[in-house]
Order: structure tokens, then sequence, then C-alpha cells
């Protein structure tokens, strides 16, 4: 994975996983990757991916059972909604519209941008 | 796993190395090891690795004084030196040598390891390139299942698919029981293998600090001007790269190359931080 500069990498990681449950790629009760084995396809250290994991049990995305592994909680997608939406407004939201503000560019203009957009890329 | 007490150690008696040093270093962790040339990375290594001895203090691995070479030792030591001879025979040749002084040595691992690497197993080590050489040791050493895992460069020498490869064996090498010291000036290879950063300077250890440590109280951000609020800065493209106090708990990714260089230009700044 290409991490970005400009945040710590398990929060990356945190989104990585994130991102696969509102696509749906991981299932509410499905057993995610170990810590090696994302360890070992993020290329970064398991403790890093502990970490991420670790964060995300706290925002009851994810759950530990035991000897077993990690498995997505069921209500994972309602919490990473409303865990992305922080982070989002918090981290990203200021950066599009400082250059909205610099740019100049018109909520009218935006409204068709991200609706064509959400065509394109979602079919929606 | 490894405690070092007031280590004194050089060359030569008017210039020492190592003044007093200590530091202890525990299992499940990787080790980044950096400094500048000379800064005796490499000899730190080899003195844990009992290739060269300590002429103060005390060096404790795993139990043992690795001056006395006991093989029960040197048996969990799995090192991997930056300038290294391989001898003119084939792989098969060089295991039935050396395997057996490794009494959990995984062949099948080892294999393995071979095969991702992509090494020409019917060539003799001595034909091959540096690359594949250093691609042969590092399996040899990882199949040595060996709990202190020393590494100096080792990714010199490997090309842009080696280095992925080596930073995904290593995520997974990385167990509990082991203790992974890596001393490397190509930080950008391998940042996101490092948990603790050790930064060797002037005689000592300028830095012990994990990456959770460090990225809690300092900030690595992109800024457009230079403030007192600033330890440390680089101009780059769009302002500066810069390294402050994290004073607003933000959670930055460390950028090891400056943290390097900020440490060396003012190290008076950051000890009070890490002390």
């Amino acid at each position: 994975m290409e991490f970005r500069d400009n945040k710590a990498i398990y929060l990356q990681i945190a989104e990585y996983v994130c991102e696969h449950i509102l696509l749906g790629k991981w299932k509410a009760d499905e057993k995610v990757p170990s810590v090696r084995e994302l360890a070992v396809e993020m290329e970064v250290n398991p403790n890093t991916v502990m970490r991420t994991y670790e964060l995300l049990q706290n925002k009851n995305i994810i759950k530990n059972k035991r000897g077993i592994g990690f498995f997505v909680d069921e209500a994972a997608t309602e919490q990473v909604k409303s865990y992305r939406k922080q982070q989002f407004i918090a981290d990203e939201l200021p950066v599009v519209f400082r250059n909205i503000y610099l740019l100049n560019i018109g909520f009218d203009e935006l409204e068709n941008q991200y609706k064509t957009f959400v065509k394109e890329n979602f079919n929606a | 796993m490894i405690n070092i007490n007031n280590l004194n150690f050089g060359y030569n008696k008017h210039k020492p190395l190592f003044k007093n040093m200590s530091m202890r270093l525990s299992n499940g962790h990787i080790y980044g090891l950096l400094g500048k040339n000379g800064a005796g990375k490499s000899t730190l290594l080899k003195n844990l690795a009992g290739l060269v001895y300590a002429q103060g203090g005390t060096l404790d691995v795993m139990g043992y004084d690795p001056a006395k070479r006991q093989p029960a030792l040197l048996e969990q030591i799995c090192f991997i030196p930056e300038e290294f001879y391989l001898p003119s025979v084939k792989i098969g040749t060089y295991l039935k040598a050396n395997a057996p002084f490794y009494k959990n040595f995984d062949y099948g691992y080892f294999n393995d390891l071979i095969k991702e690497f992509d090494i020409p197993v019917e060539q003799k080590l001595i034909n091959m390139s540096y690359g594949q050489k250093k691609k042969v040791i590092i399996a040899f050493g990882l199949a040595t299942q060996a709990k202190l895992v020393i590494m100096d460069e080792p990714t010199n020498g490997l090309d842009i698919p080696s280095k992925a490869q080596f930073r995904k064996i290593m995520a997974s090498a990385m167990t509990d029981e082991r203790c992974i010291i890596i001393s490397t000036h190509q930080v950008r290879d391998l940042d996101n293998l490092i948990d603790t950063v050790i930064m060797l300077d002037e005689n000592d250890i300028a830095l012990k600090a994990t990456v959770e440590e460090i990225t809690e109280k300092l900030t690595f951000k992109k800024v457009k001007e230079i403030d007192d609020s600033i330890f440390y800065a680089e101009p780059s493209l769009s302002g500066y790269n810069a390294v402050m106090p994290n004073y607003h708990q933000e959670e930055s990714k460390l950028d090891m190359e400056l943290l390097f260089n900020a440490i060396l230009a003012e190290k008076i700044k950051f000890k009070p931080l890490f002390s």
C-alpha cells in the first residue's frame, strides 16, 4: 500500500480496514486478516497493525474473539461511518474548504461535480 | 534480551567510539539503528554478536557474555553483515557445512525464501551478484530461527522488487520471541518496519524511543513559514518540512530522515523531551 506522508501509519491502516468494511469487502461477523497477515501485506511492523486493531476495537468496529482472531462487529458499518465522518470533518474538510475558497469555486459547480462523481464511481 | 551497561569501546585508544553507553533491548521489537558514517553502528552490532570485545562495562545477551562466544548463544544469533564472503560452492553444499551449527534450522523455510527471492540454486555462490548473495545470507540467517537477528544495511544491493519482498519477510519474521536490530542509512526502505529508533552520535545514544513516543512528543508536518515553535525545518517544494513539539496532540507520520537531521543539528532542543 502507498502511504501518505501526513498521517500516522496506524491510522492509515485503520482507514484501509474501514474502507473494506464500508465497501462490503469485509462483512459483519467475518474474520479480518490476522495482525501478521495484514502487517505482511502492508509491509509494516506487526506492532503497528496491533495498534490499529486496538483502536478499531475501542471504536467497536472489530472485536477480538480470544484464541480465534479479530472479527468485524455486527454494527461495524454504522461505527465506521461515524468514526470516518469525525475524521473527515476534522482532517480533510478544512483542506478542501481552503481550496474551494482560494479557487473561488461556487457551490452549484461543486454540486454538479459531486453528482457526476457519484454517478461515475458508484453508479448511484 | 540485551542489557548494555557502561560499554566502552574504540579501535584506537585516543578515539573512543562508545563512552559509558548503556541501553536495554527487548524481544518483540524491530529496532532501527541510525547514525552518521563512523558513528559506530556496525561496531555496536559486532559487540553484540561477539565479533569484537567490550573494553569496559558489561554486555549481557540472553544471559550470556557475547565475548565468550559460547555456542549456546551463537546459535541464537543471526548476523547479516554489510560486507561478507561466500565461498565457491552451490547453495546445497553451503547449507550442509553451515546449517548444522543451528539446531533449529528450518530447511523448508530456507527453500521458501530462496524461491521467493528468485535465487538460481544451481549457480555457485561466488558467481552470484551482490544482491543475490545478500538474499542468500538473509534467507540463511532467518532460517536459523535465531532469537536475536542483527542486520547491517540489509537492503543495500537489493533491487526494487526485492526490497518489497524483504519488508514482507521481515514483517512476518517479527515474533514476540525475537529481537531484530537493523542498522540502515536507507531509512525510506525500512521506516515502516521499525518500531523503535536508536540513534548513535558523539560516543553515545542520542535517542532511543519508540515511534509511538516520538510522534506523541513531536509532530512532523509541512508548513508555509517558520516560527519559533519549530525545532528544525528543511525547505521543500511547498514550504518547509518541519519538526516541532506536538502541542495539539496531532497524529503525524514520523519522518525518520527529518528526525535524524534534526537531532544531529539541534540535539539540545530534543534532549529534555526524551530523557
